[in-house]
């Protein structure tokens, strides 16, 4: 039985825990709003470009000189898995869940006899997949320095991504993060970027682009624009990522501030009980000596 | 009363500009072009340099590096991977895309890569020069 002054302290301690989570979770709130905004300000760009890209990719993909960006290397024994994920932890499952996927993935892979190369992006990522895959890691990104998420950080990560291509390192490169569907539900996604494949936007909008004039030729601009293409999405991906991990936060601090009440609660019942027995006790000594006189 | 098409500027992070407009001057790969309502369906990419926007409001000009533009039935797309407002540009700015450029030249000059990138290296290098004459900055 602890003593009175033990769950005062208790009870001290969880209050001040709960001021944390509390706090943790407003500024996970205004966080993620403003990345909510950001992933909101990219998507036009990103659907333009997809649908230029399907229109393109419709017209060359066929053809064999199509580049090898969208056509592939012609196998696919090497893997290239990028991994994203937060650089700090406190939110939930947001983490285990992106290594969790990508884990299972690596496995498969594994052993179905490919090769598997990881590349992290993200300190938790890294952290969680070290044990199992620790030997498949060729690189790693460290953006805890990166206070706002902007595209240059995407285009480093692509240039990264395309000279391990350009120097035959992997065949197929998949990235994995987060989306965000909405605070409570994040959704872990494997997403393949290289080769590259552009959901076939809706058959009207295909057919329009057919009557272009390409302004260098159709290949030319396709060269052009496929490592861009590869750094737009992994922007893209980074976005939902960075919202993703506030929502996981804001829920996983909301729970947290929850529960922290809920503790108070409980210690605060049972600290007015031992007050009470003690007063209780203290009582019946004295009544017990009034009657002994 | 010209006529007037939808004129969009995107880069990846935000939208810049979305309004009417009567004719805007594409600093395309191959050249320069400019695109007034009812253009031809085309689809250039972009090199470094000043796109100019004219419309019923006024003129406006921007500085786009990288990236394409499509003119499509409904309107002009302009996707540029970096785009500045003019009156937003500085010396230091241009700097730095020039540092930028200088830097992408000497290491694709070292690692020797193919495909033409040591070209075009030097050619973003020259076209960002070019702009900071051009801007009389």
């Amino acid at each position: 039985m602890p003593s009175l002054k033990d769950l005062k302290i208790r009870i001290e301690s969880v209050k001040s825990t709960r001021k944390i989570t509390k706090a943790m979770q407003m500024v996970a709130a205004a966080k993620l709003r403003r990345a909510q905004e950001a992933a909101e300000d990219a998507r036009p760009y990103a659907e333009r470009f997809n649908a230029v890209m399907a229109g393109l990719a419709a017209s060359v993909g066929g053809s064999d000189s199509a580049p090898k960006l969208l056509a592939g290397t012609g196998n696919d024994q090497v893997h290239l898995l990028v991994v994203m994920t937060a650089e700090r932890g406190l939110c939930g499952g947001f983490n285990s869940n992106i290594a969790k996927l990508a884990r299972v993935k690596a496995q498969e892979l594994v052993a179905a006899g490919k090769t598997v190369k990881i590349l992290t992006v993200g300190k938790k990522g890294r952290d969680a997949l070290k044990r199992d895959l620790g030997d498949h890691f060729v690189g790693h990104v460290d953006l805890s320095e990166v206070k706002r998420v902007g595209y240059v950080n995407a285009q480093d990560i692509a240039k990264d991504v395309l000279a391990r291509f350009d120097g035959g390192e992997f065949d197929v490169a998949t990235i994995f993060y987060a989306k965000f569907v909405n605070v409570v539900t994040q959704v872990p996604t494997a997403q393949q970027v290289i080769p590259a494949s552009f959901e076939a936007a809706e058959d009207g909008a295909a057919a329009g682009t057919a009557d272009y004039d390409y302004e260098p030729g159709e290949e030319a601009i396709l060269a052009d624009l496929l490592p861009r293409g590869v750094a737009t999405q992994i922007f893209a991906a980074l976005l939902e990522n960075g919202a993703s991990e506030q929502g996981a936060r804001m829920s996983a601090m909301d729970n947290a501030t929850r529960n922290a009440g809920d503790m108070i609660d409980k210690l605060t019942i049972e600290f007015n009980r031992s007050r009470q027995a003690v007063i209780t006790n203290e009582l019946i000594e004295i009544i017990s000596g009034a009657e002994a006189l | 009363m010209a006529d007037t098409m939808q004129f969009d500027l995107v880069s990846p992070e935000r939208r810049l500009a979305s309004l009417p407009v009567t004719a805007v001057m594409i600093p395309g790969a191959e050249g320069d072009m400019t695109a007034m309502a009812n253009h031809a369906p085309t689809i250039t990419t972009l090199r470094p340099g000043v796109l100019r926007v004219e419309s019923p409001e006024g003129a406006s000009e921007y500085l786009v590096t990288g990236g394409f533009a499509e003119i499509g039935a409904d309107g002009l797309s302009v996707l540029a991977e970096k785009a500045i407002p003019m009156d937003q540009m500085t010396r230091a700015h241009l700097d730095e895309l020039i540092e930028e450029a200088r830097a992408t030249y000497k290491t694709v000059q070292e690692t020797d890569q193919p495909h033409g990138l040591v070209e075009d290296a030097a050619k973003l290098l020259a076209d960002m020069e070019a702009l900071g004459t051009h801007m009389s900055l």
